[in-house]
């Protein structure tokens, strides 16, 4: 063994094809079969994609670096599960490119906090954590409310991500920078949005103000849909029985 | 600097130094028509191009270098690799404590998008590990790679290009974070354009290291090479795959993961767990390798438990990045693959442990009256505890417990601070005199000052985390007597609070240690020694035959 | 090709090797190693032949003790609901008042309340329960919706102008300057009426003419759910405008916004996230910490 080595170390390219062959092997063996293994990721046929809005959302979330503070992943443990409601299932975040599971929780876990509280709160928590929360260490956000959502290119997001394999379609592409105003601006057309997006889709001023399109609407919006695009987790049993 | 360039490897920097000029030209004009922040790094793009381009020009015309240079090594990127380490550690610190006060007051800000907690987070995290640690580690591998081959850097440009371009990519990656570019995959969050760039120098970083190694006048190739060698070629797999993605549009900054929830997990942490595997480990105990038994005049304790040690190493680790996903909605069977694997991990990491405390055997009394061997000895012991804390928080019921919570922090901590922030000071301690040719460090009592400085930061980091973190990880999980949860979330964001700061308190010492090295390295810099040079490290090579 | 030579403070033969200096001794690996190597191992083949492990191209290993993570909660959660049936199904079983009368119970209402409601209500409520600016004190015995047992716990189940419940209790309070159903001046003089019924200072002196006429635009606009004398309206989620205690509170300011901009405050549904008993817990712990009989 020491001989063979002792060979091996004395010819650069054979040392490094050693090292590429023998590191390679963990990941291959863990990461490929996650893509081959149906069980893997439960399959719901009701699950939903992001609206344009709650897409901008997210990545505004993304931005902040709120996935710094908080998961968004329920972990199969009794005190979480009680906590925070049913444990994670795959599909959740099966059109999550990223995910943001997250590895940190300073703040409490948010893959369910969709309709746990109002707009109104989330707004008013945002722009000061302290003011509803006085314990709280979370940062302000208070430009959110007054900085306008850009939307002209959110057709060019639904378009990378469908390339990565989520289903939007071209209506969806189309029309995508509509559909977030339309999504915040419950007085006016919405017809479209709910045709594209099915009538469960949300669509309220989030920020509290029906004039604007603004980031804090598009926070809101994500925050609000987090845990119900897909509703296997409630169903725990129907999740496992999918698959082969 | 430029005096020690050939004409056509001017010539070429300047031909390099205009294709990144318009690249900044074209990612600046591309976001023209829609406001997007990457046209700011268009712009940071140009001027560093042409900061570069002023610098070169200045030198442009002088003559070239004579050939007598062959005969030598070539230590000018080492050197400015230091100071750039020594700069970045000071700044990705003070970002670092700054965070760590946030936690505890935390309307320490602005009131500005750039200064929250989520946005300077990253700017720690890349500041210290690729700032810091990765200049000390390009900068020690082209000084240790030389040595140890007996053969100069086969030119003088791939080297400045790796180095600058380097840096380059750090501070697209830290402005990004301010002004919000980021792809949130923890380590690897800059875009998709500053990840492409980091191949161009990667790929070029690893071919230089092979063209030396090539060159080598020393027939085996010596361990401390294994290890940068594996840390050059695994980062660059980890890179490219974990940051596979689908920009929005070339115009713009952002960009979607080819991969989604599970499997984009599994492939984030399996990148997450070799950065730290391949980055702060393997990297790091090459430069252990080399400037330990320089320092201490040791032999290496044993070449086998090298042998057994590496290669544990390099193949135990990459199984093991899935204990960051213990209980989550990863298929159970990886869990338990990571779990497993994490624990014989162990021992080929004590393995690289002992063999560098072993080696200094014989040379004890040195590390009592030497601060700088100290440094690398108290590493070899904070690396040999970080492994085990790690080991030991991979078994899925205890990361039930650690996982989400400070603790992971304070482990992360022994590691970053205890190992990877010691050993390199010592390292640096023991090269800035080798590299300027001088007798010592300026003030030996500051290096004195440091170390303790330094251990008493890591400590008081360390303990106090873990002190938060079980506390924490406890609160979260206890059940009163009705069988019901005891207390609420907050309840533990209050209990946090002394912790958090105390680890501040820690932090800034340790940060204060940093900044009197970089003081006494200025110092020792500026400071000729009377006398004669200091020979321990630089003589010239002595010809031999190659060896393959 | 060095020459290995024996170094003297080891013993240990050097390898022959010499790299600017440093040397390797050939040491042989330390038993120790081979041990907790081969330790280490085995501990990994039992664990892999127990516990689901290897991936098989489309499938994997399950392991002898076929253990799935998800089964194994569920039936945690499943086990600890029976244990702690006894309790619950009593608080599930007895009226608010029995359950106050039973000091074991209580233990349990107070133990549990405190985490349910730091968990879910306090974001808003406060940690005391003692409210905020635009989210009602619940310990005072002041209630929008009504205090009876049954009108509390009907609030937090359906809430209130919550989206996500269709039988939510629906409330509002008009934008009458915003909307334009009252002019400015209007608006201000109701403000001085409606600031007037408890801060009597408002009435006299140069105010006296502007509360008059407020009263006018009151007996006009509002009283339909504030009720004639100002006493507000529990069936409408109305509050009394004549008591001390203010939602959105009391200054000329902010009575100002509440009638020129409206309100319309939103109370999420807790049916669905908490469960009956929880719910009831709640309850109890509200009116426990309110001290209202
Ligand atoms: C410094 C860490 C930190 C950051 C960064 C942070 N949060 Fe928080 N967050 C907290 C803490 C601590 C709490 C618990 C106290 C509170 O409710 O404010 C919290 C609570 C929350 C809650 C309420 C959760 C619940 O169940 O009560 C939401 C929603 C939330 N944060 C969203 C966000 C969003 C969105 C961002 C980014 C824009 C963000 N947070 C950034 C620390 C943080
Ligand atoms: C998102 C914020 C929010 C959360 C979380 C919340 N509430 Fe409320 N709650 C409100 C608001 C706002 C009102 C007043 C609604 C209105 O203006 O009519 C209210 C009203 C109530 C009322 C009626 C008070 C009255 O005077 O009639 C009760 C009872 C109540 N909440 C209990 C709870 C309980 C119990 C919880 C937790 C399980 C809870 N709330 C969580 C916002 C919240
Ligand atoms: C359609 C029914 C309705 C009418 C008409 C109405 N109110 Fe209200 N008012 C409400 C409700 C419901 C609330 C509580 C809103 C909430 O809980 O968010 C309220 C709240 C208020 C408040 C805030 C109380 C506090 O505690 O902060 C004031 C002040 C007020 N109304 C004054 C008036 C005046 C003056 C008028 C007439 C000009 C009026 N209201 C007409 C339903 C009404
Ligand atoms: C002055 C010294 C330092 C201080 C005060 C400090 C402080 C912090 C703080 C406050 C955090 C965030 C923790 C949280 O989110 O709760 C953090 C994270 C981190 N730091 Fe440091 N740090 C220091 C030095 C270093 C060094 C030298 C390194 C690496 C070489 C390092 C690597 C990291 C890493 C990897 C994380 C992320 C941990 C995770 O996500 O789990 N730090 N640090
Ligand atoms: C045997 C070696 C090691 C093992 C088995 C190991 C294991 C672990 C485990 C189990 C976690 C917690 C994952 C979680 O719950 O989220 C972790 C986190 C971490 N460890 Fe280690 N560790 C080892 C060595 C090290 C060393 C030497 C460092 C050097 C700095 C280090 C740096 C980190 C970092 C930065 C994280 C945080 C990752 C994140 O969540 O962002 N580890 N490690
Ligand atoms: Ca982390
Ligand atoms: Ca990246
Ligand atoms: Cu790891």
């Amino acid at each position: 063994m020491f001989q063979t080595h002792y060979r091996l170390e004395r010819k650069s390219l054979r040392l490094v094809l050693a090292i590429i062959v023998v590191a390679s092997i963990g990941g291959l063996i863990e990461i490929a079969p996650l893509f081959t293994i149906d069980e893997t990721v439960e399959t719901d046929p009701q699950m939903r994609v992001y609206a344009p809005l709650e897409l901008a959302g997210r990545n505004i979330y993304i931005r902040e670096g709120c996935y710094a503070c908080h998961s968004q992943m329920i972990r199969t443990l009794q005190d979480e599960v009680e906590r925070y409601g049913p444990y994670s299932l795959a599909v959740e975040s099966k059109y999550d490119h990223p995910m943001l599971w997250g590895s940190k929780r300073t703040g409490p876990d948010l893959a369910r906090i969709g309709d746990k509280y109002s707009d109104q709160w989330h707004v008013m928590h945002l722009a000061n954590p302290r003011g509803v929360v006085p314990q709280s260490i979370m940062p302000r956000y208070p430009w959110l409310t007054t900085t306008q959502l850009s939307v002209e290119h959110l057709g060019d997001d639904l378009r990378a991500m469908r390339t990565v394999g989520v289903p939007y379609t071209d209506a969806m592409i189309a029309n995508a920078s509509a559909d977030a105003v339309a999504q915040a601006s419950p007085d006016g057309d919405t017809a479209g949005l709910l045709k594209r997006y099915g009538e469960a889709t949300q669509v309220r001023a989030f920020d509290g103000q029906q004039q604007t399109v603004t980031e804090m609407d598009a926070l809101v919006a994500y925050l609000q849909i987090l845990g119900k695009l897909s509703d296997a987790a409630k169903a725990p049993q129907n999740a496992k029985a999918s698959g082969r | 600097m430029v005096s020690a360039l050939t004409t056509s490897e001017r010539t070429g920097a300047l031909a390099i130094l205009f294709a990144l000029l318009g690249a900044g030209v074209v990612m600046a004009a591309s976001t023209a028509t829609r406001s997007d922040p990457m046209g700011f790094h268009g712009y940071l793009v140009m001027l560093y191009a042409l900061g570069v381009m002023v610098a070169l020009l200045r030198g442009y015309f002088d003559a070239e270098p004579p050939s007598s240079r062959l005969e030598h090594y070539y230590d000018d990127p080492t050197k400015a690799g230091i100071i750039l380490a020594m700069g970045w550690a000071v700044v990705g610190m003070f970002v670092g404590d700054w965070v760590a006060w946030l936690l505890a007051y935390p309307d320490l800000t602005f009131n500005s998008a750039w200064a929250s907690f989520g946005r300077l987070r990253p700017v720690h995290t890349t500041g210290v590990i690729f700032g810091f640690g990765g200049n000390a580690l390009i900068a020690t591998s082209f000084h240790v790679m030389q040595r140890t081959s007996r053969a100069r850097l086969p030119d003088q440009l791939s080297p400045w290009f790796v180095l600058l371009g380097y840096n380059l990519f750090c501070l697209i990656a830290v402005s990004g974070y301010l002004l919000g570019i980021t792809q949130s995959k923890e380590y690897a969050e800059p875009e998709w354009y500053a990840d492409v760039w980091l191949v161009v120098v990667w790929v070029t970083y690893l071919v230089l290291y092979l063209r030396t190694l090539a060159r080598r006048k020393e027939p085996h190739i010596y361990v401390a090479n294994w290890y940068y060698l594996a840390f050059i070629l695994v980062v660059a797999i980890l890179h490219i795959v974990n940051n596979l993605a689908v920009p929005a549009s070339f115009a713009g900054a952002k960009s979607y993961s080819l991969f989604s929830g599970v499997q984009d997990a599994m492939t984030q942490w399996w990148y997450g767990h070799n950065a730290v595997a391949f980055f702060l480990t393997a990297g790091f105990l090459g430069m252990l390798y080399y400037f330990l038994p320089k320092r201490a005049e040791r032999p290496i304790y044993s070449y086998r438990m090298s042998i057994v040690g590496f290669w544990g190493i390099t193949f135990f680790y990459m199984w093991a990045g899935s204990h960051h996903l213990h209980y989550t909605a990863l298929p159970q069977w990886v869990q338990t693959l990571g779990m497993t694997f994490s624990l014989m991990l162990l021992i080929p990491s004590w393995i690289a442990a002992a063999n560098a405390l072993l080696t200094l055997n014989g040379a004890w009394d040195r590390v009592r009256s030497d601060a700088t061997l100290r440094f690398m000895m108290m590493a070899a012991v904070f690396y040999g505890l970080s492994t085990f804390e790690g080991s030991f928080m991979a078994i899925r019921s205890v990361n039930s417990l650690s996982h989400y919570t400070d603790w992971t922090i304070g482990h992360v901590h022994a590691g970053a601070l205890g190992w990877v922030a010691l050993i390199t000071f010592g390292s640096i301690y023991a090269l800035v005199p080798w590299l300027w040719k001088r007798d010592a460090m300026h003030s030996p009592a500051l290096v004195e000052w440091h170390f303790w400085l330094a251990m008493a930061g890591t400590l008081i980091y360390v303990f106090s985390m873990w002190n938060s973190g079980i506390i924490q990880g406890l609160m979260w999980r206890t059940y009163n007597d009705g069988g019901t949860l005891s207390y609420s979330f907050l309840d533990t964001v209050e209990a946090m609070h002394p912790y958090y700061i105390a680890r501040a308190i820690g932090g800034l010492l340790f940060l204060i240690g940093a900044v009197i090295a970089c003081w006494n390295i200025w110092k020792t810099i500026v400071t000729p020694s009377p006398g004669a040079v200091s020979v321990a490290d630089g003589q010239p090579l002595p010809s031999l035959l190659p060896a393959e | 090709m060095g020459v290995s030579e024996r170094d003297p403070h080891s013993g240990h033969q050097t390898t022959g090797h010499e790299w600017n200096g440093i040397k390797e001794l050939n040491t042989p690996v330390p038993w120790p190693v081979w041990f907790f190597l081969i330790a280490t191992g085995l501990f990994a083949v039992v664990y892999w032949v127990l516990m689901p492990a290897w991936p098989l191209g489309r499938t994997y290993t399950q392991g002898l003790l076929g253990t799935d993570q998800r089964a194994i909660v569920t039936r945690q959660v499943t086990r600890a609901n029976e244990d702690r049936a006894s309790g619950t199904s009593r608080i599930a079983a007895l009226d608010v008042k029995q359950i106050r009368a039973d000091p074991t119970l209580m233990k349990a209402v107070r133990d549990d309340g405190h985490r349910l409601f730091g968990d879910n209500c306090a974001a808003c409520h406060g940690s005391d329960a003692g409210g905020n600016k635009g989210f009602p004190n619940l310990i005072d015995g002041d209630w929008l919706w009504g205090g009876s047992p049954n009108q509390i716990a009907e609030t937090i189940a359906v809430g209130i102008n919550s989206p996500a419940a269709t039988n939510s209790r629906a409330s509002q309070m008009l934008a009458f300057g915003r909307d334009g159903i009252l002019d400015n001046d209007a608006v201000i003089a109701v403000t001085d009426y409606v600031r007037s019924l408890t801060d009597p200072g408002v009435a006299r002196g140069a105010g006296a003419k502007s509360v008059a006429a407020g009263r006018a635009v009151f007996a006009a606009n509002c009283v339909a759910c504030h009720g004639p004398d100002a006493r507000g309206n529990q069936s409408l989620g109305a509050p009394d405008l004549a008591d001390r205690t203010w939602l959105y509170g009391g200054d000329a300011q902010s009575v100002y916004t509440s009638i020129h901009d409206g309100r319309r405050g939103e109370m999420p549904a807790w049916g669905e996230r908490l469960s009956a008993v929880d719910r009831k817990l709640l309850l109890v712990w509200l009116l426990d910490k309110g001290s209202a009989p």
